[in-house]
Parts: structure tokens; sequence; C-alpha cells
């Protein structure tokens, strides 16, 4: 039964990737990533809407792969990559999908937004030019209950092309 | 550190075509808020974590009718970690959203009316201290004989699940009649009796609710919640925690989704600020998916009888509406739904006689309350599913039979509702021919089909819940020496873009880029109030109040700048974040010089807005409720492929036509319609909140069938259809810039097109939402053996209803008020005092 402050019962600790950044965290062995990187780490990008695994918004990326953080406990992250949605942009920049979803108006509340960026992104990062079916079917776990989803895949086609773009300007 | 490159269009330049067209408004923009919401910095409430916070949690009722005989809290409050315990005796005052529905507690104090509610609260130094803890609180129950439904609310007046309302268990009547409807019925060609039954179903919203309480330094308190209407949970507050409502602030942060379901004032809102009050620390709550799906407020269940006479030309002679409305365990906004039920019906047809008698009855579930479109997607199922009926009957064309019936702009309804603009008609004639109508239309291979329905809605609801003389939205404007503009308003972003539409009607008048403007709004001790994000009324009435306040300050600014520039104030144009003479526009200054020379000329330049609703012909006892400054108008075509061996929807194709007066950003415009026809198709095919009860010997309790996000179904990005989105825009003079509403008008016509294509698909009528396979194979079943081809309910039970107030429509010379009631002028009058005393 819990009686020590949480600061006495943070016995777990781990190194990892956050962002790009190597990162020591110790917490509460009993939370998850979710709570870790939200109440430990203060990355609040990352939300919640069931902490369950039913809902999608709480997905980030642990070695480039979607998973849902509430479901995955933060002692299985040591030595791992994991990127939210604080860690999309480079160089002061927003990531193209970012600057789609913003421009298209795939965010309206803005409170899914954030999973399903970085669930694009992981798309993208292994499948430069989905079809909008593998648009579909990627992101069919994160409920947004705003937009209709049309928005979105039209945000995440728009930043398939600029990406592309991108790429090909640079070799 | 390289800088971030300004991924924004370039700022807009001085015009090229002096008077030539907007340079903000109607142009498909980012919006202000969207950088924050792609990198995760937009700060819902759960997102607030301050110093020496501490954690609450609820217990909740596991029974469904029970008195509550004792509580023991002392081994909770004895628990390690935990700060504080409270009980209904520590919040015991009654409230409610509406004025007369003051009927919930923060927590129960005697009696507990539905699973869910809320019996005792723990603060504790962690969530899942708190959390603990709450299985250490001991209450003894005495189980009550639950209701289940509305029939069985009827028949059962005795155990009253409230000792107000009508009379047993019967919340709400109301009965209206506006000419002879009798009449009407003698008078027509045909008579159609039917029966629908529309579903209950939730908001969802993907945030749950989450509130932050403090203690100020000063003691006062400030409360930041994800609520859609912030100024009725500070009225709230106040009257609960009997504070000075001047010495409590409300922040409503973005609210992660709300579509009606953070509009009442919550229990875990009280809680919360009473605990900051007692323990002088920061407080956070954050409900479990589960409890939100127990809060609730969302779709009534209605069953509703429709008899509707007609000529053989479509022509509606009279029409008579009941409904049957389950109201759930709490009053929240359902005496205003009740109203709703009944309200609209009159706003897309020319109905020249109608009654209208509905009942909401209390049952042991969570409240419903408001969901978008509040009040109206049932009827409007039952009204355009039945004059799909209608049509085929008269062989007449459905698009053909709305188009000859269809009511006309600046009308008075028999209801006595002042109509604004009215582009249904071209609404429906774009739908014809983008959708390909007649060519589809009875036309397609068995197992496809078409259908087509239209609706209404209102543009921000034209009374205030506490009647008063004073403005529904305020904004002031702060003009500063930089260049920049600050906006303060009450009004709440909850996702639809409130805060662009203040931004970009500013920018617009005062020629700067929405960009330059800094938004204060959502919070009570900052902007004046504007009444929240409800009845798809913020466009219009914040709108206007910013639009008002814009003008005022661009006008002290315009005195300064002809002073200097000798040039006549009319002449003078305000774009490209430059001041200029139209004539010769070289000649200006830049908007920051002008701010400045109006200041050194005037003083601090600070201006406000404001904007009260016109006044309502419907003067007579419930008029109140669906009166509004201007309609939306939707209509909808949704294709469908039913497979017949699995009666299986498939909606490939959607096609929707929109009458929004004007898109402010057109790219919002879109998502709200998109959006608006996602939550429809939800309603239409899969989402229902349902309960069930355990059985006998597990407490017989009536249970939600599925408080979970997993079981409870709602479309994924996998069952969207095409959508084709028809903005029709003519502009209203009575919107800022022309707009009308269209966060919600577009879901009404979803639900019935889903419905009446079904019908064209596989000819079989499916009078219930939703329409699931199951109702469809039972339907076919039934086509199959020779008899009616249709799913739905068979009879609408015996209520014994209250005698009509009679109003006889404009045509026969009414004047609003009812001829068998008490002069409402005088009543009006006298309840207005009660409501404005302290």
């Amino acid at each position: 039964m819990t009686t020590l402050p949480i600061e006495c019962q943070k016995t777990a600790k781990i190194r990892f990737t956050l962002n790009g950044e190597e990162t020591d965290v110790s917490f509460v062995p009993y939370k998850t990533l979710l709570e870790v990187l939200r109440e430990d780490l203060g990355h609040t990008g990352t939300k919640h809407g069931c902490e369950l695994g039913e809902c999608g918004a709480c997905a980030v990326l642990l070695d480039g792969k979607p998973v849902l953080s509430c479901l995955v406990l933060g002692l299985e992250c040591g030595g791992k990559q994991v990127l939210t949605v604080e860690g999309m942009g480079e160089d002061g920049k927003l990531h193209p999908l970012q600057d789609a979803f913003a421009d298209l108006g795939a965010a309206q509340c803005g409170y899914c937004t954030p999973a399903i960026l970085v669930t694009a992104k992981a798309l993208l990062d292994q499948n430069p030019h989905p079809t909008r079916d593998q648009i579909r079917e990627s992101i069919s776990g994160n409920l947004c209950r705003c937009t209709g989803y049309l928005q979105i895949f039209e945000a995440v086609e728009a930043a398939m092309l600029k990406i592309a773009d991108q790429k090909s300007s640079t070799t | 550190m390289p800088v971030e490159k300004d991924s924004r269009k370039a700022p807009i330049d001085a015009p090229k075509n002096i008077g030539d067209d907007l340079r903000v408004i109607g142009v498909p923009r980012r919006r202000v808020d969207a950088r924050a919401k792609v990198t995760g910095q937009t700060r819902f409430a759960d997102d607030i974590f301050l110093p020496r916070m501490a954690y609450c949690k609820l217990l909740r009722s596991p029974h469904p009718h029970a008195r509550i005989k004792a509580i023991d809290t002392s081994r909770a409050a004895a628990h390690p970690g935990v700060y504080l315990v409270l009980t209904g005796k520590d919040v015991p005052i009654q409230y409610g959203i509406l004025p007369v529905s003051q009927d919930e507690q923060a927590l129960c104090v005697d009696r507990v009316r539905h699973v869910g509610d809320p019996v005792a609260a723990v603060i504790a130094r962690e969530e899942l201290t708190a959390f603990e803890a709450l299985d250490l609180i001991g209450v003894d129950y005495e189980i009550l004989a639950t209701i289940s439904d509305p029939e069985e609310a009827l028949a059962t007046p005795e155990p009253r699940i409230h000792e107000y309302g009508e009379e047993g268990n019967i919340h709400k009547f109301v009965a209206l009649e506006f000419g002879n409807v009798e009449d009407g019925f003698a008078q027509a060609d045909e008579i159609f009796e039917d029966t629908f039954f529309f579903q209950g179903n939730t908001h969802l919203p993907i945030e749950q609710h989450a509130s932050v309480a403090i203690k100020d330094p000063d003691g006062k308190l400030t409360i930041w919640s994800s609520t859609q209407t912030p100024h009725y949970l500070h009225r709230a507050l106040a009257k609960v925690l009997e504070m000075p409502a001047a010495h409590i602030r409300v922040i409503a942060t973005p609210n992660g989704g709300g579509f009606g379901g953070k509009s009442d004032p919550f229990h875990h809102e009280i809680v919360v600020a009473k605990a900051a009050l007692m323990l002088d620390r920061p407080i956070k709550i954050c409900l479990t998916r589960e409890e939100v799906f127990y809060c609730h407020r969302g779709r009534h269940p209605v069953l509703m009888k429709f008899k509707t006479g007609v000529k053989k030309d479509g022509a509606i002679t009279g029409m008579h509406l009941q409904a049957l409305i389950d109201g759930g365990a709490y009053g929240s906004y359902g005496v205003a739904s009740t109203f709703y039920a009944g309200a609209l019906q009159t706003t897309t047809y020319h109905i020249p006689r109608y009654r209208y008698q509905g009942c909401r009855t209390f049952t042991n579930k969570p409240p419903c309350g408001p969901k978008r479109g509040h009040g109206t997607p049932q009827p409007r199922f039952g009204q355009e599913v039945q004059l799909d009926k209608i049509a085929e009957k008269l062989k007449i064309d459905p698009a053909e039979l709305r188009l000859r019936i269809v009511e006309s702009s600046n009308a008075v309804t028999a209801n006595f509702f002042r109509l604004g603009t009215v582009n249904l008609s071209e609404c429906i004639r774009r739908l014809v021919k983008v959708s390909g109508w007649n060519e589809k239309f009875r036309k397609l291979p068995q197992g496809r089909g078409v259908g087509l329905a239209c609706s209404a809605y209102l543009t921000g609801a034209g009374l205030p819940i506490y009647w008063n003389k004073m403005p529904h939205s305020g904004v002031q404007l702060k003009f500063d020496r930089s260049g920049g503009v600050s906006v303060f308003c009450g009004a709440t972003e909850i996702g639809q873009g409130s805060d662009d539409v203040l931004a970009a009607i500013v920018a617009e008048v005062l020629g700067i880029d929405p960009f330059d403007i800094r938004l204060f709004t959502g919070d009570t001790d900052l902007g004046p109030v504007d009444l929240g994000s409800y009845s798809s009324r913020v466009t219009l009435m914040a709108g206007n109040a910013a639009l008002q306040a814009a003008e005022r300050g661009k006008s002290i600014i315009a005195d300064a700048v002809s002073e200097k520039l000798e040039v006549p104030k009319e002449r003078l144009r305000f774009a490209g974040r430059r001041v200029f003479d139209s004539g010769v526009p070289e000649k200006g200054l830049t908007f920051q010089e002008a701010v400045c020379l109006a200041e050194a000329r005037f003083g601090t330049i600070g201006t406000v807005g404001s904007y009260t609703p016109p006044k309502s012909p419907a003067l007579y006892k419930g008029g109140g409720v669906g009166p509004s400054p201007t309609y939306s108008y939707s209509a909808a075509v949704v294709e469908v492929e039913v497979n017949p061996v699995t009666g299986w929807v498939i909606v490939p194709r959607i096609w929707i036509a929109h009458d929004i007066g004007r898109a402010l950003n057109p790219t919002l415009a879109r998502g709200q319609v998109e959006g608006s026809v996602y939550m429809g198709l939800g309603e239409a095919l899969m989402e229902e909140q349902e309960f069930r009860r355990l059985p006998k010997k597990l407490s017989h309790a009536l249970v939600h069938k599925f408080p979970s996000i997993l079981e409870y179904k709602s479309p994924t990005s996998l069952d969207m259809p095409e959508i084709i989105t028809e903005l029709i825009e003519e502009p209203d003079p009575r919107g800022p810039f022309g707009a009308k509403e269209v966060g919600q008008g577009p879901l009404l016509p979803i639900m019935p097109a889903v419905a009446n294509a079904v019908y064209d698909a596989v000819g079989v009528r499916i009078d219930e939402i939703p329409v699931t396979a199951e109702k469809i194979m039972k339907a076919l079943a039934e086509k199959k053996a020779g008899r009616d081809p249709r799913y739905g309910p068979t009879h609408f039970p015996e209520v014994h209803w209250p005698e009509a107030l009679r109003i006889p429509p404009p045509w026969e010379g009414g004047d609003g008020n009812a001829v068998n009631d008490v002069p409402r002028r005088e009543k009006r009058h006298r309840e207005k005092e009660k409501v404005l005393a302290p």
C-alpha cells in the first residue's frame, strides 16, 4: 500500500533517448510511459483519452514504431528511443506534417493531434508514398471526434509531397 | 540558433485595388491557434501541474437508486497521504444549469439517482492514494426501486426520483398548439401517422473532463476547467460555495472536444474548488473514461409520433408531434431540450398549423442533456423520414417535394420564430446536381441506394439561460503602441475555432494580420461575459461584438490619422498593416504609427463591443426556446450499400450543402461540416448509450451497457466516406460579415438521409436510430414474409397531456401570445425580478 510520498518511491531509474536527447529519469515503478512522460518529464504534449489502450490519443514512437504509451511501462523503455510530438520539429522548424496539419485544418480541438502526428510520421518514415488507404489504415487506431478524418488524410498527403520535394532538392 | 521560418502566408500587402474584397475573411487560413495544437503546446486542463498540487477522486454510487443511510469516512481520512475527505454535507447547496432545475448536489447528501452519482471525494497527495482511499469509505445504502425508461416512469409515479417536476416522475410537459391542427387534418388529402425512436448517444470527447483549482494568494478562488460554459460554472460556484462571484475566477482551458458534454457545471468542478479553499493548495481532478460515460448529458432517447396532413401536391396542412423523452436522473438542460424537440419543425418547411406535445421523464440513468443539435436531431429524423414516405405515396420526388414546401427568407413561422436568410432551396438544388440525384434515386441496383434529408439549426439561442437584458457577448480591445491588438472575450475555444473567429474579424476591420492579435479568452476575470460555446452562438454573437469593438477602434484611429494627413475620414482605408488615403495609397501611416498617433491625441486606446439578439415575436410561455437571430440550413444526400445477407451498411459517399451565410475561414468551415457529418454518421449507424439491468442476484442495478470507448462504437478513419461539401454563401445581414452557424446544423440531416437511403437500397424502413445490421435483417425478414417491411416502434403510450397553450399563428392574426394564458408580459416581468435579485 502506498504510504510514502511519491519522491521516496521513485525507485525505478532508466536512461533512454527522448526526442534525440539522452535522458535519465527516476519514477515510481508502476508508472506507464505516458505517466513518466507527462508527470516526471513534463512532456505534456502526449495526451490521454482512456488510459486503457482504446482511443489512441497517447501514441508515441518507441524505436520508431507507434505504441500506445498508456500500455507501455516506463521500465520497459530503458535504452530505447522515444519520440513525442515535442520532438517532431527540427532546427526550430515544424515538421512538414505539423505544417500541413496546421494549414489544412487537420487539428480542430488538437487533443488527438499529437498522437496522429507521430503515427503519421512513422508511416511516412517507413513508406514515403502511402496511398490514401494506407493512410487510413495507419491512423485507424487513433480516434478523432472533431474532424471526420478527411482533412487529416489530406494533410498527410500534403506533407508526403513536401517531404518528397525536400528530399529531391537535397539530393 | 536557427530561427523558425515563418510558414504563414507572407504579410498581406497593401491593396492593389482600392475598395476590393476582404483580405482575411473568406480566405482559407491556418487558424491562429494551430501552431500550439500541432506542437502539443495547447494547455488542456490536465496538462496543468502546479507546485504542492494534490489529487482528487470521487466515490460514485454503484446503485441506480438508493437512499444514503450513513457514510463512514474515518478509515479513508486516516489513510496515509490523504488530506481531506468530503461528503455531501460539505457542499449541500443545490445547483444546476437551468434556474428551473437546480436539482444537483456536488456530492449526494441523502439519495443517489443513477450509477455514477458521486457520494464522496478524497483528496490526497497522489492520485493513486486518493483512488485507494475510495475503497476505505463505507456507505450504507438502502436500495430503492428503479425506473429504466419513460414508459416505466409514466406507469410508476412513486417513488419519485425528484420531489419537483410536473407530477410523479414526469419532469416536464410542453403542450403548444399554433392554429387548429384538426382543421388542418380535415383539409388534408392524405394523413400520415408514424412512430419513430431515436436511441440516446453520447459526446465522447477524447479529452476526459479535468479541473484544477487553487486558492489565490489573496484568498480568492481560481479554477481551470475543461468547460464550454465558464460563465455558468462561475454562477454555480458562487452559489454552492457561497462566495461573491467577484472572488471567483473561472478559466476555461481549451476543450479537447466538447460537443455539448462540457456545458453543465459538474460535481468535480465544485468539489476541487471547495477542497482548494479548505486545503489552500492546488487540487486537480481528471475523470476516468468510465466516469465521462456516467457524466453523460448526451442525446436524449426520444420516442416520437408524427401525424402530418398533406395536400396532393405535397403542401402540409397541419402537423402534430408527440415526443416522449428519457431525461435520466437530473434536469440538466432537459427543460430546454423538451422545448427544442418541438421547436424547429416549422423552420424548414411551411407548416400552417402545428401542435407539439412533449414529455420528459426522470429515469435512473445518467442525465441527458445537450449534444450537438440539442433536442432537434431526434424529431428531425422522424420528420425527414416521414417526408420520404409522403413523397413516395404522393409519387413526388423527395427533392422536388421539399422544394415545393421550403419556408421563405424572413418568414415568421407558425410558432413565431423570425427566420433570417433561408437558402434551403439552393442547398437542395445544388445537391441534386452534384450528387447526380436524378440518375440515382430509385435507379441504383438492388442493395445500393441514395437518401435525402434537410434540416435547420439556430445561430445562437435568442435568450440567455438567466433572463436579463444584458448582452450575450462582449469584447474588449486594447490597442498597443507595438501595433498589436489584444482581444478580451469570454468566448470559449472548444476546437470549433472561436479564437480564430475573433482574430479574423478584428484583423479584417483593422487591416492587420490575425497573427498580430493576442487573444485572452474563456477567462471570467479578463474578458467580458460571453455566455459560452453552446447553441452555435459564438461566431454570430462574439463575432458581432468583436466587429463593433473593432469598428469603434478603427474610428478613433481614423480620427487621429485624418487630422494628421488632412484626409477626410471616409477616405481612409485600413489594410496591409497600414492606414492610408484610398485615393492616394502611398499617402499613409503604418498601423503602428497610426495607433501611436491616436494614443498621443486621445490617450490610451481601448474599445468595447457587445451583442444582444433581437427581440423575438414569440411571447408565449416556452417561446424563449427556439428563437435565434438567424438559422442555418443543410441538405444531405447519403449513398449506401446494404449487404442483403448480413444487413451491413457501407456508406461510400455523402454530399452535403450548407447554407452558412459566409464562411469566415473556409478551411475551418469545411472542417465543421465534415466533423458534423462524421458525428451524424456515427449516430446513424452505431453509437448508442444503452443500459441494462444486472441480474437480480447482482443487485438488479441499471448499468451502462458499455462505458468504454472500445465497446461504444464510433466511426474510425476506416469508416469515413468521401464527403463532398458545398457551402452556400449568401451573406446574412444579421451575422458578422454575413456569417451563420456551421458547427451543428450539418449533423442533422445525416441520420434521416441514411435511413432513407437504406429504404432506397433494400426497400425496408428502419424507423429507429441507430440503423444497425440487426434491425435491417429483421425488417428484411418481415419483407420476405410479406409483412410490413419495417423496423421501429409500433405504439406511443398513453400520456395525460395538459391542455395546450393555444397561440394563433401570424396568418390568423396572432400576436405571439397564447389566448388561454395570463398575459406573459406581466409574468415575465416578475420572473426577471426574481432572477436578477441577488
